[in-house]
C-alpha cells in the first residue's frame, strides 16, 4: 500500500518458452496499480535475469511466407471451436497473443484477470511498407466477470522492429448472442 | 496334423459336420504300434493334432463323420481307451465363428464413439444409451428433468444394487462453454462402467456406494455453443423485460443468493437470474438431491484454470470442515500431478478465485453433503474453453484419479 499512490506488487516470475518447456528465464517485476483511476494502466517495470531466445530465423521464415502471399491473409475463428490451429496459423496467433497482451496490460486493475480466448477473424492489411499489418477482432476473456469481451487490435509487425499495436477498441457485445 | 483350429474356420463351411476328434491313451508300446497302423489307412483320411509317438502322450485325431464307427469299432475290439474330445467339431467351428462376429460389432459400436474428440449433444446422449445398455447390470439411465428447452436431463446411475445406497453426485457442463467437462465426463462414465470388476477401488466403490453422473447439465447451453456462439455460459432461458438470454447457472443456487459476485444484469455471463432455484436446470438437481436424501459427495467439474476448491463462494470465511476438505484436495490434487505433471491449486473458491455468491457446491454443503468440490479443468489460459481435443483424454485420465481419490475418501469416511 502506498498512501496517496495505489498498490505495489513485488513479483518473482518464471519465463517458460511454450516451444520449450526447459528453456526458462528468471524476472522480477514491479506493478503499480494507481489509486483510483480505471484509464490509466499499471506501471510496470521488469528485469530479465538472462537472455530471450534467438527467434530470427523463425521470424524471417514467417515474414517471407505472408509477404509472398498473392492475396492478403484473411483467417477467422483460430483456435477453431475442437481447439485447432493450423501450422500456418500459429505465427498468426502468437502475435495475436503478444498483442493481446499489450492491450490487456493497459486495460488490467487489480480486479480483473484477462486471457484471450479466440481471434474470431484477422484480416491481414496491405501496406507500401515493409511492415506486416494485421486487423484482429479477438474475444478476450475476463476471469472475474466471466465476461467475452470482443476487441480490435490493429498490429503492426517487422522481423527487426517488433510488435506494435497502433489501434484498438473495445467492442460492443450483441445482445442476442 | 495339429493344426489351429482358426485356420481350419478360414478354410471352409460346412465340411466338419458331424466330424468327431478323438483323444487316444496309448497304455504301451503294442498299442502305439497300433495307432500308427491305423495312422497309414490313408483311407479313412485321419486328421492327427497329435500324432502316435509313445506311451506316456495321448494321441488326438479328428475323423471324417462317415469314418467315425469303423474307427471305433477299431479302437474298442483292441481295448484302446479314448474318449470324445468333440462330438461335432462344425458345431464348436459355428460357435467360434458366432462369437468373433459379436465381439466385432461390440467392439465396434462401443468404440465407434471416439472419446478424444469434442461431440454433439445427440452423440453424447447415443453415448449414454450405449454404455446403459452394454453395462446393463449396473448402469441405467435416469432423466431427472428437463431444460427450459425442453431437452431432456439425463443422468447415468451406477449402481450395484442395495436400496438408495450412499451415493456421489458427479456433474459436468452447467457452464456450456467449459467443452472439455462434458467430453470428460463421458469418459469417465465408459472408465466407471468398465473398471467394474477390474480395478480393486472402483469395484470396492461400486460395492457400497451408488455414482450418479449428469454428464451435460446445460443441454440448451451445449447446443448454442454448437450452432451459434462457442463462448455461450449461461442457460437460455428469456428474461422478462431484457433483450439478453440467460442466466449463470451456477450463480442461481440458493446459497447466498443475492449476494456479491454475482450480477443483477441480465445481459451480464454471471446474471444470477430473477430468484434462487429460477433455472430449471438448477432446480431439477436439487429436487433429485433433495428427494434421493443420501448424497454422500457433490463434485462438479469446470474449466478452465486448473483448480480444485471446497467451499465457501459466498463468503470468504473457512468452512466448518476446512482441515478435513484441504487435506483431502491436497492428496486429489497429488493424484492429478501423478499423471502428466499438472498442477492444481486448491483452496477455497473465494481465496483461491472470487468471490461468487449462489454456487452450486455452497449448496451443497450447507445442505449437509460434506465432500463439496469443484475442479476447473485444463488449461490455465493458454487455450481457454477451446482446449484442443488431444487434450481431453490426458485431462479426462488425470481429473479422474483425483475424483477416486475423493470417493475413496467418502466410501471409507461414511456418516
Amino acid at each position: 500500500d502506498i498512501d496517496d499512490v495505489g498498490h505495489k506488487y513485488y513479483l518473482e516470475l518464471v519465463l517458460e518458452d511454450v516451444l520449450d518447456k526447459d528453456s526458462t528465464v528468471n524476472c522480477t517485476a514491479e506493478v503499480l496499480y494507481h489509486l483510483g483511476s480505471k484509464n490509466v494502466a499499471p506501471d510496470v517495470q521488469f528485469t530479465l535475469e538472462g537472455e530471450l531466445k534467438n527467434t530470427d530465423e523463425a521470424d524471417n521464415v514467417f515474414y517471407n511466407q505472408i509477404k509472398s502471399l498473392e492475396k492478403e491473409l484473411v483467417a477467422e475463428n483460430i483456435p477453431d471451436s475442437h481447439g485447432n490451429v493450423s501450422p500456418e496459423m500459429e505465427p498468426i496467433r502468437r502475435l495475436a497473443w503478444v498483442a493481446s497482451g499489450y492491450v490487456i496490460w493497459q486495460n488490467s486493475t487489480e480486479n480483473t484477470k484477462f486471457h484471450l480466448a479466440q481471434i474470431k477473424r484477422v484480416k491481414q492489411v496491405k501496406r507500401s511498407d515493409e511492415y506486416l499489418e494485421f486487423d484482429y477482432m479477438v474475444l478476450l476473456h475476463e476471469m472475474v466477470s466471466q465476461e467475452i469481451i470482443p476487441w480490435q487490435m490493429t498490429v503492426l509487425w517487422h522481423p527487426q522492429h517488433g510488435v506494435q499495436v497502433t489501434q484498438d477498441s473495445r467492442q460492443p457485445k450483441h445482445a442476442s448472442e | 496334423s495339429s493344426r489351429p483350429l482358426f485356420e481350419i474356420f478360414s478354410e471352409n463351411l460346412l465340411i466338419y459336420c458331424r466330424d468327431q476328434v478323438l483323444r487316444i491313451k496309448a497304455r504301451n508300446e503294442e498299442e502305439v504300434k497300433q495307432l500308427q497302423l491305423l495312422e497309414s489307412l490313408e483311407h479313412l483320411e485321419l486328421d492327427f493334432w497329435i500324432n502316435p509317438s509313445a506311451a506316456a502322450l495321448p494321441v488326438d485325431v479328428r475323423i471324417p463323420a462317415h469314418n467315425v464307427q469303423a474307427v471305433k469299432a477299431f479302437l474298442e475290439s483292441q481295448g484302446i481307451a479314448y474318449s470324445i474330445l468333440i462330438e461335432d467339431l462344425q458345431a464348436v467351428l459355428d460357435k467360434e465363428k458366432q462369437d468373433m462376429a459379436y465381439s466385432q460389432q461390440k467392439e465396434r459400436s462401443s468404440s465407434s464413439f471416439n472419446y478424444g474428440t469434442y461431440h454433439t449433444l445427440d452423440d453424447i446422449y447415443a453415448e449414454l444409451d450405449h454404455l446403459a445398455s452394454e453395462y446393463s447390470s449396473f448402469v441405467s439411465k435416469l432423466q431427472i428433468g428437463e431444460s427450459y428447452e425442453k431437452r431432456p436431463l439425463y443422468v447415468l446411475k451406477f449402481s450395484t444394487g442395495g436400496s438408495r445406497r450412499p451415493a456421489i453426485w458427479l456433474d459436468a457442463g452447467i457452464h456450456s462453454r467449459e467443452w472439455v467437462t462434458q467430453a470428460s465426463a463421458i469418459w469417465m462414465a465408459k472408465k466407471i462402467a468398465s473398471d467394474y470388476g477390474k480395478d480393486p477401488s472402483i469395484t470396492s466403490l461400486l460395492n457400497n456406494m451408488d455414482i450418479f453422473l449428469l454428464t451435460v447439465s446445460n443441454p440448451d447451453g451445449y447446443v448454442f455453443t454448437h450452432t451459434t456462439n462457442r463462448m455461450w455460459r449461461k442457460t437460455r432461458s428469456r428474461n422478462a423485460g431484457s433483450l439478453c438470454v440467460g442466466v449463470d447457472p451456477n450463480r442461481n443456487w440458493d446459497a447466498g443468493f443475492g449476494g456479491p459476485g454475482a450480477s443483477s444484469n441480465p445481459c451480464s455471463d454471471s446474471y444470477r437470474g430473477p430468484s434462487a432455484n429460477s433455472e430449471v436446470e438448477v432446480r431439477s438437481v436439487v429436487n433429485f438431491i433433495k428427494n434421493h436424501g443420501n448424497i454422500k459427495a457433490f463434485l462438479t467439474l469446470h474449466s478452465y484454470s486448473q483448480l480444485l476448491m471446497y467451499p465457501y463462494g459466498y463468503k470468504c470465511t473457512q468452512p466448518a470442515d476446512y482441515a478435513e476438505l484441504n487435506a483431502l484436495g491436497r492428496a486429489a490434487a497429488s493424484s492429478i500431478r501423478s499423471l502428466y505433471g499438472t498442477t492444481f491449486t486448491v483452496g477455497s473458491i473465494c481465496t483461491t478465485i472470487y468471490q461468487a455468491s449462489g454456487g452450486s457446491i455452497d449448496w451443497s454443503y450447507d445442505y449437509g453433503i460434506k465432500y463439496s468440490f469443484a475442479f476447473e479443468l485444463r488449461d490455465t489460459g493458454r487455450y481457454g474453453f477451446v482446449l484442443p481435443a488431444s487434450q481431453i483424454i490426458p485431462t479426462a485420465e488425470e481429473t479422474w484419479l483425483g475424483l477416486k481419490k475423493i470417493m475413496e475418501h467418502v466410501r471409507d469416511n461414511p456418516y
